[in-house]
């Protein structure tokens, strides 16, 4: 049972402090970076609450490669064959891991960015 | 707005260099103006990562607002850096060739104690990219953005830089300094290998190279009602494929949210058909195209780059760690356009 409130609820409150407490009552260089610090948590926020889609990821990564392992050996790997020509965008499952994998990656990093915001619609 | 006004606005720098630079400035005040006693009203811009801008007052009978460019101490690996005094001279060329500059006052000497840099005129205007696309007062301008941007390409590469030492370009040494970046700065991106095998497999014809900016892009590019007033950041400059600048203004990031890929304002055709009238020469589609390629992955290059600064103790704020992470938009970006998704 995990204790409440969780990491994610800890890093909403820190998030909410710096952007509605701390930014308005700090000289303009520092309101700016508090802004920016509110934005650094809301994105791990956002990472701990992607647990499901890493582990996806890994998933299709091995279902790529014939073959089990971790997060960070498997992309390698894939990187390696994809930079030697062993596999492309005409690999089966090759362009869909990637779509949906950087479609992941952005709703972590910059769920705001209009492309990414433009392919969510496209998809929906 | 002033020149190189970053989202932050000003900051007050550390009291002691700050002061010691006024007095450097203030012993160099008569250089900057006839008549002048003084200068005022010191502060730094934020804005420019491996650049320093200060905005100044220059302070007797005729005040006036002055901008100064100089070197930061801190060294930042993986940045390749021009002399200040090479962009001082490039501005002039540049000015002399009728594009919109401000007016480089003075080129410091070391013994002059302001460090590395120069001193010009302020050019009030917009630089922040989101701002120039939503500004009520700059609708016309972004209506003409693209076809001014191609003429003043097109001025651009016709700078002649006579005997100023400047570093040569090419899609295969861009390609091959790419692929070195990513392998000692960045970490394990299938798109960005899909990116890189396209590239090397479908490299451009090389035209007559030319002077390029190396850095136009919003951002660089200061706007007010009258369109495009300054063209700064000239640190990128370097001879190289024409196709190079026109298509780096393109990048997916420097849209700023806009759907139209010339700085989020117009259609490419507008850009290239206003440079060729303006005597820029032919533009290469499928070159463009590739160097647009090319320009998204290196902004995802720079991006690692930036990870090397803060795994090498050299930038330590919370800003640079979040850019740090924004390799993934490249990704989107490239993905999108080697998958033929409009995005």
């Amino acid at each position: 049972m995990r204790e409440y409130p969780a990491a994610e609820d800890l890093l909403g409150a820190v998030a909410r402090f710096l952007k509605e407490e701390a930014a308005p009552n700090l000289p303009p260089r520092e309101s700016f970076d508090a802004r920016v610090a509110a934005n650094a948590v809301e994105m791990v926020r956002r990472q701990i609450m992607a647990g499901a889609e890493r582990e996806a990821e890994r998933a299709r990564l091995e279902a790529l490669l014939g073959r089990e392992g971790d997060l960070d050996d498997l992309t390698a790997d894939l990187a390696a064959k994809v930079r030697e020509g062993e596999m492309d965008l005409t690999t089966p499952g090759l362009a869909d891991h990637l779509w949906r994998t950087t479609m992941d990656k952005l709703a972590v990093d910059q769920p705001r960015f209009a492309p990414y915001r433009r392919a969510r619609a496209a998809e929906a | 707005m002033s020149a190189a006004t970053g989202a932050a606005g000003a900051a007050p720098a550390d009291a002691s260099p700050e002061r010691t630079l006024e007095g450097a400035l203030a012993r160099l005040a008569p250089r900057l103006g006839a008549g002048a006693t003084g200068v005022a009203d010191l502060v730094r811009l934020s804005g420019g990562a491996s650049q320093e801008t200060w905005a100044f007052r220059l302070t007797g009978p005729e005040p006036r607002d002055l901008i100064l460019r100089r070197r930061p101490d801190q060294a930042r690996p993986g940045k390749e850096d021009l002399p200040l005094a090479t962009e001082a001279a490039m501005i002039r060329l540049a000015a002399a060739r009728g594009v919109p500059e401000p007016r480089v006052l003075h080129v410091l000497s070391p013994e002059e104690g302001a460090g590395e840099g120069f001193v010009m005129t302020r050019v009030e205007g917009e630089t922040i990219g989101p701002k120039i696309l939503k500004a009520p007062e700059l609708e016309s301008a972004r209506e003409k953005f693209a076809p001014q941007c191609g003429r003043i390409l097109a001025a651009i590469h016709a700078i002649e830089p006579g005997d100023i030492a400047l570093e040569t370009r090419t899609a295969e040494s861009t390609l091959k300094k790419m692929v070195d970046d990513h392998a000692e700065f960045g970490q394990d991106r299938p798109v960005f290998e899909l990116a890189l095998r396209w590239l090397r497999e479908n490299m451009p014809e090389t035209p007559p190279l030319r002077l390029c900016h190396g850095d136009f892009r919003l951002g660089n590019l200061m706007m007010d009602e009258t369109g495009v007033n300054a063209v700064l950041d000239w640190e990128g400059c370097h001879i190289g494929d024409p196709h190079a600048d026109l298509a780096w203004l393109c990048v997916g990031s420097w849209r700023f949210g806009g759907e139209q890929p010339v700085g989020g304002m117009g259609p490419r055709e507008e850009l290239w058909e206003a440079y060729e009238a303006a005597g820029g020469g032919w533009v290469d589609r499928h070159a463009a195209r590739w160097w647009e390629v090319a320009g998204n992955l290196r902004w995802g290059v720079i991006i690692e780059w930036m990870g090397g600064w803060i795994r090498a103790g050299a930038d330590a704020s919370v800003e640079r760690h979040v850019i740090a992470r924004r390799a993934s938009e490249i990704e989107l970006l490239l993905l999108a356009d080697l998958t033929g998704r409009e995005i």
